[in-house]
């Protein structure tokens, strides 16, 4: 058996997922996570008139990173995750879930080389490339703005 | 009744967003990690090129919950720093998530210490 029958053979034995569930799931759980999001801007907005947009934004993803977090802690995030797939992993609360989820797991390999490294094993390569991309977009800007 | 649709807004934009994604880990087997920073790039990008701003004025939460949100907030925080100078326009994209970065270090760090680990049941 060569590689291309194997290849073949894994494809027919391996379970289809089924892709229509999947994407359908992604698509409510991820739209009410959106929708969870939406109500905690419009309430803070109520509570506190005195914040801008940009604060009342920041806050929301406070509050939901918070929530995200929480349901981690108690177990129940990853339990969502199994039927929501990416509709729990872009949210904000899925970024929350990304960090606390690898830091509960190697927690027993001791405070700073297990829980504070294994943190960032997922939402390292998010903050390397956000940051990077951050100080490109902004020199871009700056070098543009020279030139007018 | 305008709530509704705002909400029904939210609703569709950010369940498109997750299809999508969800659509591209059934495509080509990315990793969360990966997808995470494709949508990050994704929304840093729009924003850098002036269109972010268009989708968020129709969904709201929609786009800024997602990860993509973070995206834009980085961009944007780049963009206005470098009105002021090269200094600004370097710290501009950290300076903004500022926030969302320490919530989610000091919420994650106190819960993961005070959480049991449980063995996996998926």
């Amino acid at each position: 058996m060569d590689k291309k029958e194997y290849g073949e053979l894994v494809k027919q034995t391996s379970p289809k997922t089924k892709e229509g569930k999947t994407l359908f799931l992604a698509f409510a759980i991820g739209g009410l996570i959106c929708m969870i999001g939406q109500a905690f801007a419009d309430l803070l907005t109520a509570v506190i008139p005195s914040f801008d947009e940009k604060q009342i934004g920041a806050l929301t993803g406070v509050v939901m990173i918070f929530l995200g977090s929480l349901l981690t802690g108690l177990g129940v995030y990853d339990k969502i995750g199994y039927y929501a797939g990416a509709g729990s992993v872009l949210p904000i609360t899925g970024f929350a879930n990304s960090i606390v989820s690898p830091a509960i797991e190697y927690n027993k390999e001791g405070i700073v080389f297990g829980l504070m490294a294994k943190m960032f094993s997922i939402a390292g390569p998010v903050i390397v490339s956000g940051v990077s991309a951050s100080v490109a977009i902004g020199a871009v800007y700056y070098i543009i703005g020279l030139f007018r | 009744m305008e709530i509704f649709l705002t909400y029904l807004k939210v609703f569709a934009v950010g369940g498109a967003v997750c299809a999508i994604g969800q659509l591209l880990i059934n495509k080509t087997k990315m990793t969360s990690a990966r997808v995470l920073v494709t949508f990050l790039l994704a929304g840093a990008l729009l924003e850098a090129v002036g269109l972010f701003r268009y989708i968020e004025d129709f969904g709201k939460a929609g786009i800024t919950i997602p990860i993509t949100g973070f995206g834009k907030t980085l961009a944007a925080g780049a963009i206005e720093g470098a009105k002021q100078g090269l200094y600004q326009a370097c710290t501009g994209g950290l300076a903004a998530v500022a926030a969302g970065f320490t919530a989610a270090i000091a919420f994650g760090f106190v819960i993961a210490l005070i959480s049991k680990s449980k063995p996996k049941s998926t």
